[in-house]
């Protein structure tokens, strides 16, 4: 039902118009309205907290539509911070909001001040869900400025701002941002994947050279079997980080962040790869996707950082630990 | 939507946790003088006396009826057996095939008297199979098996060459795939399947192939006008096709598919213990991450299988993704830890390393080539 209506509204109002303005850094007002009336920024809170309480599998069939669109809005990232603002009792946003996590704030008499680091559409959100230590605050818009510009890899804002704000909404951290914030980029990236492969199976279906279509060739096809591969270890990856970040395990966030991370690389690969010269240009819709990919593998958490916070726990387990440490994932 | 879906494996409930508890414990006891270069060895590894206590124990023919000496458990409470079994290194050998797919087969296929006289026998971990699939000219390409079984009244007259046959020098029976009508251009019709005693056959001999590691794993199986009674077809006569088609679902759907060298990760944490660099702790996390998410993928498989749910495509999937995984852990290792790879070294990395170099390319040849394999999935994915 929700996966309908959300399909029927990106398909109206996310056309090639849109994601070049995205593109350009305009934000998008009339579609993050249309988002807002959805309910989409409430869909991950239970229905005590006035969200939708969807089921796991709606909730990741969800934020997988979000990656089959290339949703350039900070959407996911929205959802993500008013599950965290809901757990810790703070206010919900009252527009888009951003993840973050900036251990070297400065804090003092009751000021917050210092850097974070590349922020989705910083200067057009509501509020920051930002995590220093073991707390997490509510930072208003009036909290910062920005530092310095910056742009993903699909081209979209990423700005570094500037803190400054008199603390008047904070409390005890339910769990980490960024833990959230790979979490729901992992199922932005099977969506992607799930996109890209049908495309691809389109492109190979029609497109005719030496006289038949490119996907009655065996090798053709070996890439293909390659890419559902890929797009199949992405969603178990989400689904693994989803109910990982459920129990607040970060390590199991972590397996999960990293395999949907590697299978973003590989999946675009191919997929570009079988696509031929188009799927290098903006004439064809796949650079939404490859590009996203591209910028969402390394968002939240480098993929450094993640697998060196898991590795490091596996090689503690030792050899005789390592397999019951493989099943509590 | 063109993707092939993996639905979540159903939630541990407290009696899985409590079988894998249960399990882990009696793994600890019955392994605990095994090498890790024995470990290695994987569900290669052959040990008629520890089958026996499998059976004993009640962990073999786990989801068969009660009837036939099974434990009408749930295939999800089996895979955890199954993967209990191959993380600890356990020599799953003797009763793997007859477990995994005879067993399965005879109880979908079988005749009452063939249900009563095989599958108690498995169950107690007394019987051991190998797979009579293969042929010198037909290898991937099974439909073109020559092998022949002619009907002359009360017997089956069997002519032909089966190779690659696991353990068929130590098991006790095969089910051989073969022709009971017609020749290898009528391709899938009129083949059928028999259960050849391969202690007792007349006119069956056995040869050793040794593979590249010096072991002697692979049989060649040759039957000239072997005498083999009636009542062993298994199923009914020109029906083998679909028969031995369900019988490979059974072969490619468990977690042996991504963890043959998982021995290999065990040693190699041991060994970067106390050193461990960046470089090892970023390489270990993605390792972990990778099988992770295989594990998660053939639980699913496992899930679906207990809805009775056809799961070919998904196992396909698996068994691609996870040969890449366990043939990449030799050069991910390499990359850490300079190691000299010695089959007869008394040190335990290097013995393992070995075997695990030796024996890891056959991981993407047994159960479907990966070429097969891809053609099967992008067949499920519309392209032909």
């Amino acid at each position: 039902m929700l996966a309908e209506m959300i399909t029927r509204l990106f398909e109206r109002s996310l056309d090639n118009a849109a994601q070049t303005a995205a593109r350009e850094g305009q934000w998008l007002p009339a579609l993050w309205t249309e988002v807002e009336e959805m309910g989409l920024p409430l869909a991950l809170l239970t229905e005590d907290q006035g969200g939708f309480g969807l089921s796991f599998a709606e909730a990741g069939e969800t934020l997988r539509l979000l990656g089959s669109h290339a949703m350039p809005l900070p959407v996911a990232e929205t959802m993500a911070a008013n599950q965290l603002f809901a757990a810790a009792g703070l206010a919900l946003a009252e527009g888009p909001a951003g993840l973050a996590r900036a251990d070297d704030l400065t804090l003092s008499n009751g000021r917050l001040t210092g850097t974070v680091a590349r922020v989705a559409w910083g200067e057009q959100l509501d509020c920051l869900a930002l995590a220093v230590g073991d707390k997490l605050y509510r930072v208003p818009r009036s909290g910062w400025t920005v530092a310095e510009a910056g742009t993903s890899a699909n081209f979209h804002p990423r700005p570094s701002l500037a803190i400054d704000w008199a603390i008047d909404a904070e409390a005890a951290l339910p769990w980490c941002p960024l833990a959230s914030g790979a979490t729901v980029r992992a199922f932005q990236i099977a969506g992607a994947l799930e996109a890209a492969l049908e495309m691809t199976l389109n492109h190979t279906g029609t497109r005719v050279q030496f006289g038949k279509p490119l996907q009655k060739n065996q090798v053709v096809q070996h890439e293909l079997a390659k890419l559902a591969g890929e797009l199949a270890c992405a969603t178990a990856a989400a689904d693994l980080a989803g109910e990982a970040l459920a129990r607040h395990d970060v390590l199991g966030v972590a397996a999960g962040t990293l395999r949907a991370r590697e299978a973003a690389t590989a999946g675009a690969a191919i997929a570009t790869q079988m696509h031929g010269a188009i799927g290098f240009t903006r004439e064809h819709r796949l650079h939404l996707y490859t590009t996203a990919l591209w910028a969402w593998r390394d968002e939240f958490g480098g993929q450094v950082s993640w697998a060196k916070l898991l590795g490091s726990a596996a090689l503690a387990a030792g050899g005789p630990g390592y397999w019951p440490m493989v099943t509590a994932l | 939507m063109s993707a092939i879906p993996f639905p979540a494996p159903p939630a541990d409930t407290d009696a899985v946790i409590a079988l894998r508890a249960e399990f882990r414990a009696f793994l600890d006891q019955q392994l605990k003088d095994r090498t890790p270069r024995q470990r290695s060895d994987n569900w290669y590894g052959y040990d008629r006396g520890f089958s026996r206590a499998m059976g004993q124990a009640g962990y073999l023919g786990m989801t068969w009826p009660k009837q036939y000496g099974g434990h009408e458990r749930s295939a999800f409470e089996r895979a955890v057996i199954v993967e209990e079994c191959l993380a600890a290194g356990a020599p799953v050998g003797a009763h793997w095939i007859a477990d995994r797919q005879s067993g399965p087969s005879i109880l979908k296929f079988g005749t009452e008297a063939q249900k009563q006289a095989f599958l108690p026998r498995i169950a107690s971990g007394e019987l051991s199979f190998g797979i009579g699939m293969s042929e010198p000219d037909s290898g991937s390409d099974l439909a073109a098996t020559r092998t022949k079984a002619v009907k002359d009244g009360a017997v089956y007259r069997v002519t032909g060459t089966k190779v690659w046959t696991s353990f068929a020098h130590e098991a006790d029976y095969v089910i051989l795939f073969c022709r009971t009508s017609g020749t290898p251009a009528d391709r899938h019709l009129g083949t059928s399947q028999l259960l050849i005693d391969l202690k007792n056959t007349p006119g069956l001999t056995i040869k050793p192939i040794i593979d590249l590691a010096g072991q002697h794993h692979f049989n060649e199986m040759h039957f000239e006008d072997a005498v083999v009674p009636a009542d062993m077809l298994l199923g009914e006569e020109g029906q083998g096709w679909d028969q031995v088609m369900s019988e490979l679902a059974f072969e490619r759907s468990g977690p042996e598919r991504f963890l043959s060298s998982i021995e290999l990760m065990v040693q190699l944490i041991e060994v970067l213990k106390g050193r461990d660099s960046d470089a090892a702790q970023i390489t270990v996390g993605r390792v972990t991450a990778r099988l992770a998410v295989l594990r998660r993928l053939s639980r699913s498989v496992a899930g679906m299988l207990q809805e009775h749910q056809n799961a070919n495509l998904q196992a396909a999937i698996v068994k691609d993704v996870g040969a890449l995984f366990e043939q990449a852990l030799p050069d991910i290792a390499r990359e850490l830890i300079d190691a000299e790879p010695d089959p007869r070294a008394a040190g335990t990395y290097a013995s393992v390393l070995a075997n695990i170099v030796h024996n890891s390319p056959s991981w993407s040849l047994r159960g479907g080539t990966r070429e097969i394999l891809r053609g099967i999935i992008a067949r499920g994915l519309g392209t032909r």
